[in-house]
């Protein structure tokens, strides 16, 4: 079947091409994946894809990155909160002492040890070997022990049949899903719609981005300033980490 | 003197035991209607929700796992402990421990997602996730008891049913471990995150387990003719109090070790005090109905050891029993997961707020047909194998009966 | 866009002509577009779904993007559109997946999931990840 080898590289380079020119402006804004993998080649990994969130840059009233998610993802809501799904959603922090307010987006968290992945049955719940942690849809049976053992309340359960479903995010009832990193831009050499939108309409607080790579901007802000991630005690390690909470 | 124990089936064809089918088979099937409803129309219409993930069929589920284990305890006895007056009840005890797992494991399976990926679930495993192994825990204990039965039916084998005794034992030990331990490793859940899960899912498995056996014991023996001794029944009812003090006693403990640490002590005051119907179902289910009230009834002088006493404390304490574990389960994920401690949280989905769940009735339908459905399965195994003794009179089973050795003290077997 | 709707149409004219013609016995099937198919024709009448099952799992699980065996690119080529240009499901009774599985009695689930029509791989102005126009295809698969 030789005859009918695809020209990987060809369309590889006009991809590439694009993504640089769209996102040039944005690149010390938010960063930029490293340079797209060919289209055969699996997932390395030498990477571990991670956050940064910039709380000080957050403001209440935005919520680009959460909207830029759902248009993204195709995740729309039937108008029940209770079993809507939500990859993404902006948390109010009060301090009760204070009265002191943040404002931060909480999403998937990607540990490096997620509980989620543990528990499920079927291997399901796995991490990917760039560090971002998915459903594989194709085997999970819906049991939630995964909703249960997520510290960050980061999934949720389709409990409707859906339509119209967008061609890079399959979802459907009956399976649990979250926040995938995007996944499908990653692996084109994009970054998350989230942290795009939040430098695009938002206040420019989220950046992407290799943490095994000392020399990429996120690891470079790790090393200079002091982040925090979510329940750091759980000793998950999550990839998502916040600046200034 | 006992003399060997004749066992043969129920030859009736009575209108009590049609109706008795009939009523069963009924709750079975508009479970299988609440599930094909559940399946079809997706989650959304009953009461669980991204908050409450696990609900009412979960609370049967694990309830019905966790008493199909303690129900083979009877059979426990007789031959690992040799105690040869329980020995003509180990049948029934071993055949109730199979039924109560189906009916389960069929509520657990009907609840999922995607119960038509059944396949899958039982073809690619993570062997990290506990709940894997428990699916392995669980088939084999279907193969021991299995065994275990077999060999005390079959007279050429009769001499391995204490080995096969032993090992059912040992499995229904760690599976019931394995139980607790779905809870136990949520490291996350400030309810759950405690080593004393296991050894609080195996009292409870006792105590469950011995109030369905003696419930099925009396039922199936008045509905057969078969004499049932007066002290045997004493016996086994004491043994359910030692077995609901070590539930309440394991309650406790859990609770109080709860408080002493500091970060346990929302989560406690949620179930203890401000839980609402957590609370309620915590102090008034569990706490008084299924514990105080049937101890008082097992073991006040007067009451202790009538019939119906035994049969009423066994009502309670399955009904504390399912209330026990509503409050695990439901409670247990209504108190909001704290993302961070000492703040308050709030957002568009629930954050730092207490998560509100009501039962629908597709969910309690398919939970009842459950129960309904391991009752079936007894009904119709005692119709056509010899599970049932002959006689469980006094006189038949107890060697050191004698009418008037009536006020020899009883010793409880565990 | 609008082009691209027109040239689905274009092409679901010979589609739905093949598809009037009948083939005798078996299942009346829509033609794909373009001249052949990822693979021979008869491998893929009889190893699509190993194909498949394959793709899914390099793609989900180790991140590999090929595109010869992706399900994006069956629906690409082979969903029809309706008589008013608008496209149909490809797993619509009597289309593409449907027309053999409903005579072979299979039922499958992908597309409770998987986009059963052809659309955009992204949001309008960020580099489509893979881009799905139908012209981009047949010339792929020379
Ligand atoms: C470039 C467009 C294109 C793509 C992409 C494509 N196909 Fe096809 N496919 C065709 C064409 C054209 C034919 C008809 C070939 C013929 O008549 O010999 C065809 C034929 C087939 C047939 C045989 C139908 C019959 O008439 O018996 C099957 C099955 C099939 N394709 C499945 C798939 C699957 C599955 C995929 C995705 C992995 C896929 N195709 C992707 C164009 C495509
Ligand atoms: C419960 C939802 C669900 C169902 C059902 C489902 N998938 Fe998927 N599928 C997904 C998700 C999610 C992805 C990952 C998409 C991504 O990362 O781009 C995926 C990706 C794929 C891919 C790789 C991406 C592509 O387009 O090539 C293939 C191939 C695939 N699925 C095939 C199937 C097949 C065949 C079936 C039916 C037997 C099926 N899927 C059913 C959710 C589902
Ligand atoms: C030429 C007829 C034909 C066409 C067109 C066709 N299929 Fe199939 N497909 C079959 C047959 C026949 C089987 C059953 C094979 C078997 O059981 O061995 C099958 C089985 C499958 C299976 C495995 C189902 C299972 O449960 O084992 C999947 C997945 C599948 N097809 C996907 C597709 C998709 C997606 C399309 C449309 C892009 C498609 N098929 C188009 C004939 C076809």
């Amino acid at each position: 079947m030789s005859g009918f080898d695809f020209d990987r590289r060809r369309f590889l380079s006009a991809a590439t091409a694009a993504a640089g020119v769209v996102l040039a402006p944005g690149v010390t804004l938010y960063g930029i994946g490293a340079a797209a993998r060919e289209l055969d080649e699996p997932a390395s990994a030498d990477i571990r894809w991670g956050l940064l969130i910039d709380v000080n840059q957050c403001t209440e009233d935005c919520d680009a990155c959460v909207t830029a998610c759902n248009e993204e993802n195709g995740v729309t809501g039937h108008g029940r909160p209770a079993t809507d799904a939500q990859w993404i959603r902006k948390v109010r922090v009060r301090d009760p002492k204070t009265g002191a307010e943040k404002h931060l987006p909480v999403m998937c968290q990607h540990c490096a040890e997620p509980p989620c992945v543990d528990v499920c049955p079927t291997g399901a719940s796995f991490k990917r070997a760039d560090g971002i942690v998915l459903v594989d849809k194709h085997i999970c049976i819906g049991c939630r022990y995964c909703m249960l053992a997520c510290p960050y309340k980061a999934r949720s359960f389709i409990h409707e049949n859906l339509s119209d479903q967008k061609p890079y995010a399959p979802r459907g009832k009956g399976t649990v899903e979250s926040c995938t990193m995007c996944v499908h831009r990653v692996d084109a050499g994009g970054t998350p719609a989230c942290v795009e939108a939040c430098g695009e309409d938002g206040n420019g607080a989220m950046l992407f981005g290799d943490l095994n790579d000392p020399g990429s901007e996120i690891s470079r802000r790790i090393a200079t300033y002091a982040t925090h991630q979510i329940r750091g005690d759980l000793g998950v390690d999550p990839g998502v980490r916040y600046q200034n909470l | 003197m006992a003399a060997k124990t004749k066992f043969s089936e129920y030859r009736g064809w009575g209108f009590g035991y049609l109706a008795l089918l009939a009523g069963l088979g009924l709750l079975v099937l508009a479970a299988l209607g609440a599930a094909w409803f559940m399946e079809h129309n997706g989650h959304y219409v009953t009461g669980m929700t991204n908050q409450i993930v696990w609900g009412m069929p979960h609370v049967f589920a694990v309830f019905l796992i966790v008493a199909a284990s303690g129900a083979l305890n009877v059979a426990s006895i007789g031959s690992v402990f040799g105690k040869t007056v329980y020995k003509p009840l180990s049948r029934l005890s071993g055949l109730l421990a199979v039924a109560l797992m189906v009916g389960g494991l069929a509520v657990l399976v009907l609840d999922l997602g995607r119960p038509d990926r059944l396949i899958v679930a039982m073809t690619t495993y993570n062997f990290k996730s506990i709940f894997a192994w428990n699916i392995y825990l669980y088939t084999g204990f279907f193969a021991i008891v299995g065994v275990y039965l077999w060999v005390q039916m079959e007279r050429r084998m009769n001499r391995y049913a204490t080995a096969a005794g032993w090992f059912a034992f040992l499995w229904r030990l760690i599976l019931t471990t394995g139980t607790g331990s779905i809870f136990g490793f949520l490291v996350a859940r400030e309810a759950y995150d405690a080593a004393l899960m296991a050894p609080l899912f195996i009292a409870m498995s006792f105590s469950f387990g011995l109030a369905a056996f003696l419930l099925v014991l009396m039922f199936a023996c008045a509905g057969t003719g078969r004499p049932l001794g007066d002290r045997i029944l004493k016996r086994m009812g004491t043994l359910l109090a030692v077995f609901v003090a070590a539930v309440l006693y394991f309650t406790a403990v859990q609770h109080l070790t709860n408080l002493y640490a500091a970060e346990h002590v929302g989560v406690e005051r949620f179930i203890l005090l401000e839980g609402g119907v957590y609370t309620t179902v915590f102090w008034l289910g569990q706490v008084l109905l299924g514990g105080l009230v049937p101890l008082a009834i097992l073991l006040l002088p007067g009451i202790a050891g009538s019939r119906t006493g035994i049969a009423l404390a066994s009502v309670l304490v399955i009904l504390g029993g399912i209330a026990q574990v509503y409050v695990i389960i439901v409670g247990g994920q209504a108190y909001p997961l704290v993302l961070f401690p000492g703040m308050e949280e709030s957002s568009s989905f629930m954050d730092g707020a207490p998560a509100t769940y009501a039962p629908s009735l597709y969910e309690i339908g398919l939970g009842l047909g459950g129960v309904a459905f391991a009752l079936l399965m007894v009904a119709v195994a005692v119709k056509v194998l010899a599970f049932l003794p002959e006689t469980v009179a006094d006189s038949a089973v107890d060697p050191h009966h004698t009418d008037s050795s009536a006020a020899e003290p009883i010793a409880a077997a565990a | 866009m609008r082009a691209l709707v027109l040239l689905l149409a274009v092409l679901a004219i010979p589609a739905a002509a093949a598809a009037q013609d009948g083939r005798g016995f078996g299942p009346v099937i829509p033609k794909g577009k373009g001249e052949q198919c990822v693979a021979e024709t008869d491998y893929m009448r009889r190893f699509h779904m190993t194909e498949l099952t394959h793709q899914r799992d390099e793609t989900m699980q180790r991140g590999v993007r090929t595109k010869r065996f992706s399900l994006n690119e069956c629906v690409t080529c082979h969903a029809t559109t309706d008589s008013a240009g608008r496209p149909v499901s490809i797993n619509a009774p009597g289309q593409f997946c449907a027309s053999c599985h409903e005579y072979a009695a299979v039922t499958i689930d992908c597309f409770q999931c998987h986009a059963a029509k052809p659309g955009d791989g992204g949001r309008a102005g960020l580099p489509s990840p893979f881009p799905m126009t139908a012209a981009a295809n047949p010339e792929t698969v020379q």
